[in-house]
């Protein structure tokens, strides 16, 4: 019984940042239509700034300036390799995104020297804790909580804020929108800008449960939490949460099944079938969409 | 008399290299209702979308209440007070009615109740569904939503592309009554149309475009009587 409490506690856990990370997956899908192949870096990029931050400065100054950091690539990212764009084809883009993603890789490769870099101990997240009997990190608690927090602050700024009408009318009509003089690039990067900034508070809680970070570490809880973007409805934000949590529940379950089966190794290939299984039969995934258009 | 409130003066506009429409010029009046009439193709709607920054003119210059906005960004245009009707409609299906007015005004900071009461006024309709996602209006809704948008912004020009395209005959007059109501209550409107009967009778005065350039122009009424026009835009009387 507290074995499965753990099991669970911990499937929330990695859901809730994999949510973290598929929103701005979800985000950016839903106003540019672009599957946005650096998200998962620049994941990884928030996670070694971590490291380097905390190395020299205080906790308290070096996440906040981690998150600044990090919002401010995301932006950059979006005005270089893909403002330029706008008007080109789609694959363009998304050829330019896959390009963005191998430079930060290389990049933390060369900064780094490709060796896995430790994640500091964070006082209080990586502090132990008792929940019905069992031991775990406060981070696994927290979590969920503060998931589920940004979510409701995030849905609120999208349905009630002038910013959030905005949002939503540049994802359905670039054009119409300048019309009512809304300038769209200024809600290009607010997206960039808001998805950036949860990546990195994903990537604070994530890498506070695992030991170390190297140049590749983005990009399977990248490619995890797209998967859930896909699975939920690839520009719904409710469904890239509930999607990710699924995921993340999902995977823990299976590496947590007696090891005389022998299973754990296939946590990561039941992610990617789930993939399959859902393009085939459900492409619009669980809240999606359906892409017809009304004439 | 009155002041200029748009001019436009030899307007060139090409589209890699096919020239749509080919040195046109006009001006509209303060309180005036102009048309521009013409068949499909033939540079109305591309002269629209040049004025309100959609695209680039070639050569040529806009002149909006004696300032230059030509090749301006579409949000400095709008922030000048010259607010767009879109061809097709093109309402945010995803916005409730009552979010699609707002962001008619989404350059404003200022109260909009005593707008939006102006705007129920010209459509009961609206009010009626304004918790509806604009997706769901039927389509003379749907232009009624659009029109009620744009004025949001307070235009001092308002210019319409083809509000009659696709909707039944009962509607379309409707909507022309309320343009209408809305040159009564003063503000400058400028119309393009291929339902030349209907927008003939609402102009003041009229411009005929072919093939990129002004072949006519004239008050509504003299173009309404005009032989050339009857056979080209109107129908023959003998054929009615």
């Amino acid at each position: 019984m507290e074995y499965v409490i753990s099991v669970l506690l911990s499937g929330i856990s990695v859901g809730g940042q994999y949510a973290l990370i598929a929103i701005g997956y979800t985000l950016v899908y839903g106003i540019l239509r672009l599957i946005n192949f650096a998200h998962g870096d620049v994941f990884m990029v928030a996670g070694l700034l971590g490291i380097y931050m905390t190395a020299t400065l205080p906790i308290s100054v070096s996440l906040p300036l981690v998150i600044i950091i990090t919002v401010f690539l995301g932006f950059a990212i979006e005005r270089v390799a893909y403002k330029p764009l706008r008007e080109a084809p789609r694959m363009s883009v998304m050829i330019s995104a896959i390009g963005v993603s191998y430079l930060l890789q290389n990049t933390a490769t060369y900064v780094t020297g490709g060796q896995p870099m430790t994640y500091p101990v964070i006082p209080f997240l990586s502090d132990t804790v008792n929940v019905a009997g069992t031991q775990t990190k406060w981070v696994v608690i927290l979590t969920p909580i503060l998931v589920l927090v940004l979510v409701i602050a995030l849905t609120q700024l999208i349905n009630r804020t002038k910013v959030g009408m905005a949002m939503r009318a540049v994802s359905k009509d670039f054009e119409t929108s300048r019309l009512m003089g809304i300038k769209i690039n200024s809600v290009i990067s607010a997206t960039f800008i808001i998805g950036s900034a949860l990546a990195a508070v994903g990537s604070i809680l994530f890498f506070t449960n695992y030991p170390a970070i190297t140049p590749m570490a983005g990009s399977m809880p990248g490619l995890k939490a797209f998967v859930a973007a896909v699975f939920g409805g690839i520009g719904s934000i409710p469904g890239a949460v509930i999607g990710a949590f699924i995921i993340g529940i999902c995977e823990t379950i299976i590496k947590g099944l007696p090891s005389s089966w022998d299973v754990s190794v296939f946590s990561d290939a039941f992610t990617f079938a789930l993939l399959i299984v859902i393009l085939v039969f459900k492409p619009q995934g669980l809240f999606g969409e359906a892409a017809t258009d009304k004439v | 008399m009155s002041e200029d409130v748009l001019q436009i003066k030899d307007l060139q506009i090409s589209y890699g290299g096919i020239e749509a429409v080919r040195g046109i010029s006009f001006d509209v009046k303060a309180g005036e209702v102009v048309t521009l009439i013409g068949a499909n193709g033939a540079g109305k709607s591309s002269t629209l979308r040049a004025i309100s920054g959609l695209v680039k003119p070639k050569a040529g210059t806009v002149i909006f209440e004696g300032e230059d906005i030509t090749g301006k960004d579409s949000n400095a245009i709008v922030s000048k007070g010259l607010m767009m009707v879109p061809e097709g409609r093109r309402i945010f299906p995803n916005l409730t009615v009552l979010e699609n007015l707002k962001i008619g005004a989404y350059l404003r900071n200022d109260d909009l109740e005593a707008d939006l009461e102006t705007v129920y006024g010209y459509f009961p309709r609206l009010k009626e569904r304004s918790w509806q996602a604009g997706g769901t209006l039927s389509g003379g809704e749907q232009q009624m939503l659009a029109v009620g948008r744009a004025l949001m912004g307070r235009p001092k020009l308002l210019m319409m592309d083809e509000p009659s395209l696709g909707l039944a005959p009962i509607v379309v007059q409707g909507i022309f009554e309320i343009i209408n109501r809305i040159h009564e209550a003063g503000t400058t409107v400028l119309l393009i149309e291929q339902n030349a009967n209907m927008a003939l009778h609402v102009a003041d005065r009229a411009y005929v475009i072919e093939n990129g350039k002004i072949s006519m122009e004239g008050t509504g009424k003299e173009l309404l009587a005009d032989e050339k026009v009857r056979e080209a835009y109107l129908g023959s009387v003998d054929h009615k």
